[in-house]
């Protein structure tokens, strides 16, 4: 048994690379919890506390949740190097394969069995958006104001197709003021 | 040229700072923006760069790059990225660093709670979008449904469920 405690030292900036790197590599359909297992399980980087405890922050922030994480602990061990090599090893291997796909659909776009092809991938992708936003909607199924400002939310975006900035800079302040009243 | 870089960079710095709650929330917007505002591509287009950058590994932002190697090859690759991952990592270092102020439970969890359910509208938004974009036949519904529903209801790994919608696809069956 080992004690959820043992760290392991501190990683340098080329280790913290690598570790991204492979992360990217082979980070299919979601990436946070194999970074879990690497940072915590594998690598023990961090305690699991410490992981919870930078990944909550990671998720209150704007930006991809994974890519904050990265930024977040390069920057423990090395400081802006780290950060730096740890976003770059995250994601350079995705942007070269996203490329090779783009190539392919582009050079190929014109062969009707491609063309079908792609077109069943994009209904699965959509798939997963459902069921992502179905995921996400589940715990506020009791909550009648949560339900109110999701669904306002819904219907300024994707009926109305109002522009999402001057959208959150006044649904943001309304939400989390209802909110933090509803729960007062 | 460099007037579609510099719009390339504005919208993606935008979304860079109001991507609360990850990369699916900005789906909508970004739907917009390139679709509808500077029509850079079709509907169909995005939708299927899109479902390329999911059949990739990684974040799921990496649609952003595709989007500017897309609308401006080379250089329009290296503004989205920078512009869609810089701002948002720049803001976490200056975070991290005033993190005490941050761990305060009561109004960071209040900011929190408040914009759950914001995440939820976008992320249905986006699901919405896409769905009608790419469900113009009954079999990519019936795709999108059964992939959901799967995701769902199973723990099969979401790179064989992209594959079987491929697979199905690629037979023409119902197109």
């Amino acid at each position: 048994m080992t004690t959820i405690d043992t760290k392991a030292p501190a990683p340098g900036t080329a280790e913290i690379f690598r570790g991204f790197l492979i992360l990217g590599l082979t980070g299919f359909g979601g990436v946070l919890p194999l970074a879990r297992h690497m940072i915590v399980e594998q690598r023990r980087w961090l305690t699991a506390t410490e992981f919870t405890d930078t990944l909550s922050l990671c998720q209150f922030l704007p930006g991809g949740n994974i890519i904050n994480l990265s930024v977040a602990i390069g920057l423990r061990f090395t400081g802006i190097a780290g950060a730096l090599a740890a976003v770059i090893g995250l994601i350079a291997a995705p942007i070269v394969i996203v490329l090779a796909l783009g190539l392919v659909y582009a050079r190929f776009r014109s062969e009707p069995h491609v063309v079908h092809m792609f077109a069943g991938l994009a209904a699965a992708a959509a798939g997963q958006l459902v069921s992502m936003a179905v995921k996400l909607a589940l715990p506020l199924r009791r909550k009648p104001l949560a339900i109110v400002i999701a669904l306002v939310v819904f219907a300024a975006i994707a009926v109305f197709h109002l522009p999402l900035v001057p959208t959150m800079l006044v649904a943001a302040p309304l939400s989390i003021y209802a909110t933090s009243k509803a729960v007062a | 040229m460099s007037q579609t870089l510099i719009s390339l960079a504005v919208i993606y710095v935008q979304l860079s700072l109001i991507a609360f709650g990850g990369g699916n929330t900005i789906l909508p917007e970004m739907h917009r923006q390139v679709v509808d505002v500077q029509h850079w591509m079709s509907s169909t287009d995005f939708a299927a760069l899109y479902a390329l950058a999911q059949a990739a590994p990684g974040p799921n932002m990496m649609v952003v790059p595709l989007i500017g190697w897309q609308v401006a090859g080379w250089a329009g690759m290296l503004v989205t990225t920078l512009a869609v991952f810089g701002p948002s990592s720049i803001l976490t270092v200056i975070a991290l660093r005033a993190w005490r102020r941050f761990q305060h439970p009561t109004w960071r969890q209040a900011i929190q709670a408040g914009l759950a359910p914001i995440s939820v509208g976008l992320v249905a938004s986006s699901a919405l979008i896409i769905s009608r974009t790419v469900d113009r036949e009954w079999v990519f519904a019936a795709i999108t449904a059964g992939r959901a529903l799967a995701a769902i209801r199973t723990k099969v790994h979401p790179l064989w469920m992209l594959a079987a919608g491929a697979a199905i696809g690629w037979t023409g069956f119902g197109q």
